[in-house]
């Protein structure tokens, strides 16, 4: 398998697909406590706040709703069955590894190739890093977030089945010469 | 094109990014009910010009559905808040009587 | 003749000429023109043709407001009509043509209806073009149709790509003259985010042409970071909440450019001052649209910007002061400027007495009563503004520069609500500053400034804009200084005199040649016959008169024909108030509204695991809803009707293959799942054993059918629910819309994980026998019966097959992980070989489902079915006491024996397929329709199922179907055509 399914570089930006991410699916009650310890020490991390993203797409949870949560992780399966087993009460739990994609975005210009498609305020001082973002990007459901690590690194999600259509959306909107550099 | 505040994931966004979803706070009428009943359930809606009660979802966002309070003639929204209520919250009926005094709560 | 002038010419480089085409022939021009300067420098003042009369036109503005110089432009998959010479820039290669003539521009065939001008009143249309009523289609549309219109379509699909910018900033300033650059600094100063857009490549308006310099301001925004200036972007239109449209023209100038072409930004502002400028008003006088008549401002524009004299000898005719400044600027540049004629009794000011000390000739009280010539100005006659007989002179000259005095642009203030005073001084319309257009939170957030806001002059329109710009600022939340140095107006100007027709009683030969809209041709005579039949509402008249109407949306005539529809009913201007003002300000490019959403990214496709396989293996692709599903695999060779046969009697025969992977999946999980999934199908699915599979059906409130399925029991509180292709996201939506607004009590969570499975139904006699063949689950008939399943790994793979049938074959349908689904289907491929594995397509997915009378949602649903209707009450539950569409159920209209019921149809020639929604005739009434029509190579006959009145009665009877006039008969039959028993899928 090559590490990543689609990979374009001669953009503005850089942008890649990478060939697999665990992603779990977990709703639950997250204003109860005892959900939210029980979650904080199966995966490891704590909750993540309104609108965040925390840890990263090897290990980390996204704030989806208030009663939803997107685990990253490398096995899907084991993450699963350890939720399924670990938790109690109502809940639900499942892997949407295959039903999401993911795209990973680099370079100066990737908040103006975002802002291109997305009604969101793309500017550094309101969208800040682990900010995650449910939108739309054109015409598709996505979300998108900034790396904590680095200032023009974001990662984007999407349904699978509309991936191909992202990505040349996402090659079309970065395009050469086509910034606007405004933000 | 309206500005909207979701209370669920407090994000203020574009109309695009919402479903508007009607008349709010209309008690279901099912099993049992009277024609008359069920009738004005299904069919019978206010729509009246100014204040209005509405639902919405924020389907490009967190999914949820939410309440609106908003006036249908200036598109003024007066406020938000959480879909799981029989009837518009204290707060916002407060805002709505701060900016149109005229204006009554009909039951 | 128009001319280029030795010196002035701010915004032209001398050193760079640009050449280009007009009509094939060679221009040159200059770096910095326009189309319509280059083209005055060369001596063209005529520049197209009129709409209706094709009178000889020239350029009478210098920017967005021009009427007359449209060019159809560029060439092939570059070529757009209707582009304003004015607004467009001047590049190497350009070509333009004019418009609205045949055979040329020179000589037009179509100007002989100028010489019947009383054949083409207002209303024309409407009273001519009645009877006899088959010459409209015959004879008048097709000769409008060829005369209609102003440039030409393009043949070629546009070459260029276009995109959309989402924006977000505090203030907004739509305009870079003198007043926006200051609402700017004034609003930066506080430390707001501010955008400034203007429409043309340079900043500071007309304030450079009138000799006040900008480069101060310049200097101040140029160390300001907080604020940005977009030149060659238009304020498009003001929308509800601080929206509002800008559109960038970012390659028009250079179109070879690898940059897209115009780029619409879609701007979120808690505050837009609209710094827009005003426009200056032509004068209604005959003759007042013959090339060489132009606005005084554009005169002045040209000869300072662009160092172009539109002519040699100019007149002036005017009713303020600020024609003078034309005067004077001419004179300073060497041209001829024969006389100035001042409708005022007492003349002008300050402005008058310095052009009169200059020597001009100024005639007050004067009016022009006509003006001669054709293809460009030969002279004026003048004569008392009060008295068209009094004694006249006639002057030489081929310039007429006219001022009727100013209005705002209002346009952006009013696009979404805000209100207009009218000015009776300066006789405007200007923005009442009291009732702006409100935004979320009801206040005001929009604030014009400058001279859009009615402040004439270039010190009063600053000092309001410095108010403008702080304001803006501050109701978005920073704070700035509240004091404001007064400034004196330097040039003080007598009082301008409305004056709507010129000379003051124009006699109607006068009328009839006296122009209010340039580009519609619409004259002073069609709205004063529009008021006299009786036309009152200034927008019905602008409706029959076409006023207003045009490309141009009457930005010069709207004022004009306002007061002459008031002066007609005797009415005060106000009172018969404006048209509304709609975005966009001037046309934008129908790419840019589309932006990025053209070709391959029109619309997203969704595509399932296997589709690369698909495409690769001769797929007919058929859309379904979003997604795309092979309709067929066509074989070399085969119709794809041929594959469609192949594929049914391979799969009815032995063994058949479908993805089915865009059936839609939601996960349903909870202590209350199963009450839920009561109160959300018809059927009892709380009593649904786990490992079992149950047919569903949902209804609306209404009781009608929108969507089916098979719910599956994964857990003792976990339901997986299978949708429609096209019902995933409407079914998941709906089941949350009840979860979170009505039945928020049940503890429920739903997912939709419809892509995360690849599902693959493998159908047909020899389906058992390969997935024995794969190997690894059980897959009998005890130990997975008819409606139920298994999960294990199969070939290797984890796969959860299901004992479902939609074709009544024996039928194992198997979800796998999405990512190995293409896996899984090479594997059965291959294992499936020695049973003539055949992949089949949604035609043929549909003929067999018909053949066991199965429904379709959609096809034998159409919002108005309820489950009764189509013989499915087994499955709707009587013991509950609720479900979604129950109630409505019960109501009357729905338990009526005589609704449409579904029946299976033969036509009585077996050949003869029905077209789909034939309508059954019964004594001339119409009494159902086809809802599906094959023919079926298993029963080798056409079949049908339609929904009839009253059907289940009808059995046995014939039908007719009345198709292209022709009677077509069927015999009403069981719509089970094949295998009622079930045998062949219990097996």
């Amino acid at each position: 398998m090559s590490e990543f399914k689609r990979k374009s570089t001669d953009g503005e930006i850089e942008i890649s697909q990478p060939d697999f991410t665990g992603m779990v699916t977990l709703r639950a009650d997250l204003a109860n406590s005892e959900t939210i310890i029980n979650i904080e020490r199966i995966i490891g991390l704590k909750l993540p706040e309104k609108r965040k993203l925390i840890g990263d797409l090897s290990h980390g949870m996204a704030w989806m709703s208030p009663d939803e949560l997107l685990v990253f992780c490398a096995d899907p399966a084991a993450m699963a069955a350890q939720l399924n087993a670990g938790l109690s009460g109502a809940f639900l739990v499942a892997d949407v590894s295959h039903a999401r994609a993911v795209f990973l975005l680099q370079g100066d210009g990737v908040r103006e190739v975002l802002a291109k498609g997305a009604p969101v305020d793309l500017s550094p001082e309101v969208f800040l890093p682990d900010d995650f973002r449910r939108t739309r990007m054109g015409q598709v459901a996505v979300a998108f977030w900034m790396s904590g690590q680095s200032p023009d690194s974001f990662g984007l999600i999407c349904f699978a089945s509309v991936q191909e259509f992202m990505f040349d959306w996402l090659v079309t909107a970065s395009k050469k010469g086509s910034l606007p550099h405004y933000l | 094109m309206l500005l909207l505040t979701c209370p669920y994931c407090g994000v203020t966004a574009e109309e695009t990014e919402f479903h508007g979803g009607g008349e709010a706070h209309i008690k279901r009428f099912a099993g049992g009910s009277d024609d008359a009943e069920f009738t004005g359930y299904l069919f019978e809606k206010k729509n009246p010009r100014g204040v209005v009660f509405e639902r919405w979802r924020h389907v490009y966002g967190c999914g949820k559905w939410f309440h609106a309070a908003r006036c249908s003639a200036t598109l003024e929204i007066f406020g938000t808040y959480s879909a799981q209520t029989v009837k518009p919250s204290e707060a916002v009926i407060s805002v709505i009587q701060a900016r149109r005094p005229d204006w009554q709560v009909k039951p | 003749m128009s001319h280029r002038i030795k010196k002035s010419g701010i915004l032209i480089d001398r050193t760079k000429p640009k050449n280009f085409t007009f009509n094939g022939k060679k221009f040159r021009g200059f770096q910095g023109d326009t189309l319509a300067s280059a083209l005055l420098a060369n001596g063209q003042v005529l520049m197209g043709r009129s709409f209706k009369y094709h009178r000889p036109r020239g350029v009478v503005a210098s920017g967005a407001e021009e009427p007359n110089a449209l060019m159809n432009m560029g060439q092939g998959a570059r070529f757009e009509p209707n582009q304003r010479a004015t607004t467009t820039e001047l590049f190497d290669g350009l070509v333009a043509r004019s418009q609205n003539h045949w055979p040329s521009l020179e000589f037009d065939i179509g100007a002989i209806n100028n010489r019947l001008p009383k054949f083409f009143p207002a209303g024309f249309y409407y009273k001519t073009f009645m009877y006899p009523r088959w010459a409209w289609k015959h004879l008048f549309e097709p000769i409008i149709r060829k005369s209609a219109g102003l440039g030409t379509a393009p043949q070629q699909p546009d070459a260029d790509r276009y995109e959309y910018f989402y924006a977000y900033v505090d203030v907004l300033i739509i305009g870079g003259g003198s007043a926006g650059l200051t609402a700017a600094i004034e609003a930066g100063k506080t430390g707001a985010k501010v955008l400034l857009v203007e429409q043309t490549p340079h900043l500071g308006g007309r304030a450079p042409v009138d000799g006040f310099g900008i480069d101060a301001q310049l200097n101040t925004l140029k160390n300001m970071k907080n604020v940005i200036i977009r030149t060659r972007t238009m304020g498009a239109g003001v929308y509800d909440h601080g929206y509002a449209l800008a559109y960038e023209r970012i390659t028009d100038h250079a179109p070879n450019s690898d940059q897209p072409r115009h780029r619409l930004w879609r701007i979120r502002a808690k505050r837009i001052v609209t710094a827009t400028g005003a426009i200056e008003r032509t004068l209604n006088f005959s003759g007042n649209d013959i090339p060489g008549v132009m606005l005084a401002s554009a005169v002045r524009d040209y000869v300072s910007l662009w160092g172009v004299s539109p002519g040699k000898s100019t007149v002036i005719v005017t009713n303020n002061d600020d024609a003078y400044r034309t005067a004077i600027t001419l004179f300073n540049s060497g041209q001829t400027v024969a006389a100035i004629l001042d409708a005022r009794p007492m003349g002008g000011g300050a402005l008058a007495n310095q052009a009169r000390d200059l020597g001009i000739r100024i005639l007050n009280g004067k009016a022009i009563k006509k003006v001669t010539g054709h293809k460009t100005v030969a002279s004026v006659v003048i004569c008392d503004q009060s008295d068209e007989t009094s004694d006249t002179e006639t002057i030489i000259c081929d310039c007429v520069a006219m001022s009727g005095g100013w209005s705002p642009v209002v346009h952006l203030w009013s696009h979404c609500g805000g209100k207009l005073n009218w000015d009776a001084k300066n006789a405007m319309f200007s923005p009442d500053p009291n009732r702006p257009p409100t935004g979320h939170d009801g206040q005001g957030f929009v604030i014009s400034a400058g001279a859009a806001a009615g402040a004439l002059g270039h010190d009063a329109g600053i000092q309001n804009a410095v108010s403008a710009g702080r304001q803006a600022a501050v109701e978005a939340g920073f704070s700035a200084s509240k004091t404001i140095a007064s400034i004196a107006a330097s040039t003080p100007e007598s009082p301008m005199l409305a004056v709507w027709s010129m000379p003051q009683n124009a006699s109607y030969a006068l009328r009839l040649k006296t122009w209010l809209d340039f580009q519609n041709d619409v004259k002073v005579s069609d709205v004063q016959l529009a008021a006299r039949e009786g036309y009152e509402s200034v927008e019905h008249t602008k409706r029959y008169t076409t006023l207003g109407m045009a490309t141009d949306q009457g930005k010069l005539s709207n004022i004009n024909g306002l007061a002459v529809l008031a002066d007609s009913l005797n009415a005060e201007i106000p009172a018969v108030g404006t048209t509304t003002f709609r975005p966009p300000y001037t046309p934008i490019s129908i790419g840019s509204i589309a932006g990025e959403a053209r070709g391959a990214l029109f619309k997203p496709t969704r595509k399932s695991p296997i589709d690369a396989w698909q495409d690769a293996n001769h797929a007919v692709w058929e859309p379904v809803a979003d997604w795309r599903r092979p309709y067929a695999y066509r074989q070399s060779g085969e119709t794809t009707q041929q594959a469609v046969t192949r594929e049914i009697n391979a799969t009815r025969n032995s063994l058949g293959l479908l993805d089915a992977s865009t059936l839609g999946k939601i996960l349903v999980k909870g202590p209350d799942a199963g009450n839920f999934l009561d109160l959300v199908y018809t059927n009892m699915m709380s009593t649904l054993k786990q490992g079992r599979c149950r047919y569903g059906l949902m209804c609306n409130e209404n009781g009608f059918l929108f969507d089916d399925g098979v719910v599956v029991r994964t857990g003792e509180q976990e339901f997986l629910c299978h949708t429609t292709s096209g019902g995933s996201d409407r079914v998941h939506a709906w089941m949350e819309e009840w979860l979170q607004t009505e039945w928020w009590d049940l503890q429920v969570f739903t997912a939709n994980i419809t892509e995360q499975f690849a599902q693959i139904a493998v159908v047909g006699p020899n389906a058992r026998k390969v997935l024995e063949k794969l190997g690894g689950l059980d897959v009998s008939n005890e130990t997975l019966p008819f409606m139920g399943y298994t999960e294990g790994r199969l070939a290797g793979i984890w796969a959860r097959p299901y004992r479902i049938s939609f074709s009544g074959e024996l039928s194992f349908e198997i979800a796998m992980p999405a990512n190995q689904g293409q896996e899984m289907w090479d594997k059965l491929l291959e294992a499936g070989a020695e049973f003539n594995i055949t992949p089949y397509g949604t035609e043929a997915l549909h003929v067999m489902r018909a053949e066991k009378g199965f429904i379709m949602i959609g096809d034998e649903t159409d919002g108005t079915v309820i489950p009764q209707d189509l013989n499915l009450g087994w499955a709707v539950s009587k013991k509950k006491t609720d479900f979604l569409g129950k109630r409505a159920q019960q109501r009357s209209h729905m338990v009526d024996p005589n609704r449409k019921q579904l029946v299976g149809l033969y036509t009585l020639n077996p050949d003869y397929v029905l077209p789909d929604c034939a309508h059954a005739v019964e004594n001339g009434k119409i009494i159902g329709h086809v809802s599906s029509s094959y023919f079926s190579p298993t029963l080798n006959c056409s079949i049908a199922m339609a929904l009839i009145t009253g059907g289940a009665g009808r059995m046995g009877k014939v039908l007719d179907f009345v198709i292209d006039g022709k009677t077509v008969q069927a015999k009403v039959v069981d719509p089970v055509f094949y295998d009622k028993e079930g045998a062949r899928q219990n097996v």
